[in-house]
């Protein structure tokens, strides 16, 4: 054993490791992506490890190697188990041999994601055993306690850590190399009764799964990380109970450690609820308050209980108003339920009370600092280009995931629709076949065209639509910290493999005009544009540079204080950030700018060019 | 000792990097460490922020309001942003460098950096501005920022880390091209340096 300051990610991974896993597949997404990066990092050498193309493919991988008795976990957010629903789905009725743990990220907020969906929900819709980890060392323990389970079982189980799990960090005591598990499996072996889903079968482990959730519930119910703490002696008499999950257990923990103990339930297992344990939490209790993030699972569970068991508890939480429905939990709110229902107040002589904090009233106006596409960054390029080119016609840009969707921003305002990875095709091709007369654009980076675009250019082609695709293709997955994919032609085994050329790929799918443009070059850009939206059909530009963040700058270029007529027209056509006023005059930051030169471009006076050729007197961009 | 921490600032300015070397050098001397930061699409020029809890009985690393023992701020909006954190009594360390947010470029409504510091200066009894851009011109590079602030907030005593502590760990977590610089900004605000 030794201690490691670990990113809860971090610890899932090395606790992966340490359970002997096989093979760890998954595709990026916050906060889930640093798990397999980790488990890449940190492997010993009989680990495979692979980014998926998607979620779904990444699902089938995992299950595959559990048919081996190989140990193997799948690695997503909780939107991409969406995608991995349907093998999900199936697999239910199938189960494993070897341990499977789909670890799958809950977002509460939400800070890096399109939905608020709650995992939990996912785990009893598919009767999967669902452990909840609270903190970096319990989830680094949970996950190798998940892999016995999954075994004992012989069923996937999830583990749901929530973002501020993932991405919290703490000191964490880990096992030295010598003290991992070796898993050895006895491979695959052939018995089509088992492997092979049809009706009866699942009709006949339906039965099964149905009885086995109830042994697991009970089991569930001596699980040690699922847990009653009592109340002290003076709180005893409230006859008041918490119950908690995830990391808002540990808000809950704090509170009451300084407020004095309530009785306290600690839910690590949503799914099967232990129920036993919750009867012997409600014995004695009148009230109890539910905290949890997303929807109210517990609150639920517990609700049902009290009515199955004709138990005088009333049940608060969110479903009752008393906690907020949407949105995460904070150390404060949580504080502050907690205070109400147990009718604290807040000054006890331990507790942290809220006149200490300085008065915000006379607090100046706090200018709002959303995330903006960075200084350089190519995706700004593509969507002036494009925006320069359509003036004035009757359009519409879908969008998608990834960080140009940071173009629906102003000035920009290039992203009339994003719903999920891969849907601006669909959308764009619908709203074509209902409007006639409006040019359709689709824009996708290359990562998700490849994750889940490509069927969409198939039913696109094959169903006659007239749009473009625009492919911003930056050969690298940024959003989520510049994975890998099969453009990159780099593999998290570290291999060099053949590039998937996604200009190929469209050909093989049989569009006619496919055309190549650097972004940076802006006037060539325009020009593509005009040429390519003209075509009937399905089109597509592929706007090709690289992520700046992976890229050295070429320095910083200056305006030319002589030449500028501070028309201000490269701030309010591109918002970059390292374009900023200053006296009045518009200026560079030389910190953030990186020499892409499109503001040179699109300067109407060429005042803006590198410093060197500014102190010359010389000519700017000609 | 029991120490929270709040670092604040503009996605890419360096404080996940200035929260690492804390919770190095906190770990060093034995002590039990929890931290959150922000990561994910903020990290693209929004506001960031990490909390730090450095001590014995942690149950989570986020910190309550009120609580934290130091704030520092790496842009003077930011640091107003998390003053509601600040405990009576706490030391706030701010970069006296302001960053336009594109939304105020844009508006034409500028933005006064100065109007957050005078704000700081009224609210906050120990208070230390450092004029990290001149520090940055003196050492040459702007990337330094995280490591002026560190020292500063080091050399006021108020981490309960000394320039030692902090020294060893950007040994330990910095590539080895960048310890000089970074060793430069650390010294720049010791009272001992010229």
């Amino acid at each position: 054993m030794h201690k490691e300051f670990l990113m809860g990610n971090e610890a899932i991974a090395l606790g992966t490791i340490a359970a002997g896993v096989n093979l760890v597949s998954g595709y990026p997404g916050t906060p889930s992506s640093e798990v397999l990066e980790t488990v890449a990092k940190r492997r010993t050498s009989d680990i495979y490890v692979e980014w998926s193309v998607n979620e779904k493919a990444a699902m089938e991988v995992a299950a595959g190697a559990a048919y081996t008795g190989a140990r193997s976990m799948v690695t997503m957010k909780q939107v991409g188990l969406n995608v991995a629903s349907d093998p999900l789905m199936s697999l239910e009725y199938i189960g494993v041999k070897g341990g499977m743990v789909v670890l799958a990220a809950d977002d509460p907020g939400p800070i890096s994601s399109q939905t608020e969906q709650d995992t939990r929900h996912f785990s009893a819709f598919s009767k999967l055993p669902c452990f909840d980890p609270s903190d970096p060392q319990e989830a680094y323990e949970m996950v190798q306690e998940a892999f016995e389970y999954s075994e004992k079982y012989e069923t996937p189980v999830f583990l749901r850590p929530t973002t501020r799990v993932c991405h919290g960090y703490a000191s964490i005591t880990v096992k030295d190399e010598a003290e991992y598990k070796v898993h050895n499996f006895e491979g695959f072996t052939k018995d089509s009764g088992r492997w092979v889903i049809f009706p009866r079968l699942s009709y006949q482990n339906h039965i099964k799964i149905e009885a086995r959730n109830q042994t697991l519930a009970d089991d569930f119910s001596e699980y040690s990380r699922n847990r009653i703490y009592q109340a002290c002696r003076k709180n005893v008499l409230l006859k008041k109970g918490i119950a908690s999950g995830g990391i808002s257990f540990t808000y809950a923990l704090e509170t009451l450690e300084e407020a004095g103990m309530a009785k306290l339930f600690k839910v690590s297992t949503p799914h099967p609820f232990p129920e036993r344990l919750a009867l012997s939490f409600l014995e004695g209790l009148t009230e109890v308050l539910c905290i949890e993030e997303l929807d109210p699972v517990i609150e639920r569970e517990l609700t049902y209980i009290c009515g199955k068991y004709h138990l005088p508890v009333k049940i608060y939480g969110k479903l009752t108003g008393h906690v907020k429905n949407a949105g995460e939990n904070s150390r404060d709110s949580v504080q502050e339920n907690i205070m109400q229902f147990l009718g604290l107040a807040s000054d006890s002589p331990n507790m942290v009370s809220a006149d200490s904090a300085l008065s915000t009233d006379s607090m100046p106006s706090l200018p709002v600092r959303p995330p903006v596409l960075c200084a350089g960054c190519p995706h700004r390029a593509s969507f002036c280009a494009v925006k320069a080119a359509m003036k004035g016609k009757k359009t519409i840009f879908c969008g998608d995931i990834g960080c140009y969707t940071l173009g629906n921003a102003m000035p920009l305002d290039m992203v009339d629709t994003c719903l999920c990875m891969g849907a601006g095709l669909g959308i764009a091709q619908g709203v074509g076949h209902m409007e006639p007369d409006t040019t359709c654009f689709a824009f996708v980076g290359d990562s998700t065209f490849f994750a889940s675009a490509i069927t969409g250019v198939i039913n696109a082609v094959y169903n006659q639509a007239d749009m473009t695709l625009v492919i911003l293709d930056n050969s690298t997955t940024a959003m989520t910290g510049h994975q890998p994919h099969p453009g990159t032609g780099r593999t998290m085994m570290g291999e060099i493999v053949q590039k998937i050329n996604i200009e190929a790929v469209l050909r093989g799918i049989g569009l006619k005009v496919v055309e190549i443009v650097n972004p940076l070059d802006y006037e060539a850009s325009v020009e593509c544009v005009k040429r390519v939206a003209w075509e009937p059909g399905v089109k597509a530009i592929i706007f090709k540079a690289p992520c700046i963040a992976l890229t050295k700058p070429s320095g910083s270029l200056a305006v030319s204080p002589d030449k500028c007529i501070n028309c201000r027209k490269c701030i309010r056509e591109l918002g970059c950030p390292a374009l900023v006023i200053s006296e009045k005059q518009v200026s560079i930051d030389s910190s953030l700018c990186t020499g892409c030169s499109l503001c040179s471009q699109i300067c109407p006076v060429n005042a803006i060019c590198p410093p060197a050729e500014k102190d010359k007197g010389g000519v700017c961009h000609e | 000792m029991n120490k929270n921490i709040i670092l604040c600032g503009v996605g890419g300015q360096g404080t996940v990097l200035a929260s690492k070397l804390i919770a190095a050098a906190a770990m060093k001397k034995g002590l039990p460490v929890m931290s959150a930061e922000t990561i994910g699409m903020a990290q693209r020029g929004g506001s960031v922020f990490s909390h730090i809890r450095i001590g014995e009985g942690l149950r989570s690393p986020m910190i309550a309001r009120g609580t934290a023992d130091v704030i520092l701020g790496f842009e003077p909006g930011e640091a107003v942003r998390m003053l509601p954190y600040l405990k009576k009594g706490g030391q706030a360390v701010v970069s006296i460098r302001g960053i336009m947010p594109v939304t105020a470029a844009l508006s034409g409504a500028g933005y006064k950096s100065e109007e957050m510091l005078s704000y700081l200066e009224k609210q906050v009894e120990h208070l230390l501005v450092v004029d990290t851009e001149k520090a940055c011109r003196d050492i040459g590079s702007p990337k330094v920022l995280n490591i002026l602030l560190l020292g500063a907030a080091a050399h006021s005593g108020a981490l309960g880390l000394s320039d030692e502590d902090i020294k060893e760990a950007i040994k330990e977590h910095v590539p080895e091209k960048f310890h000089d610089m970074n060793l430069r900004a650390l010294a720049y605000t010791h009272p001992d340096t010229p």
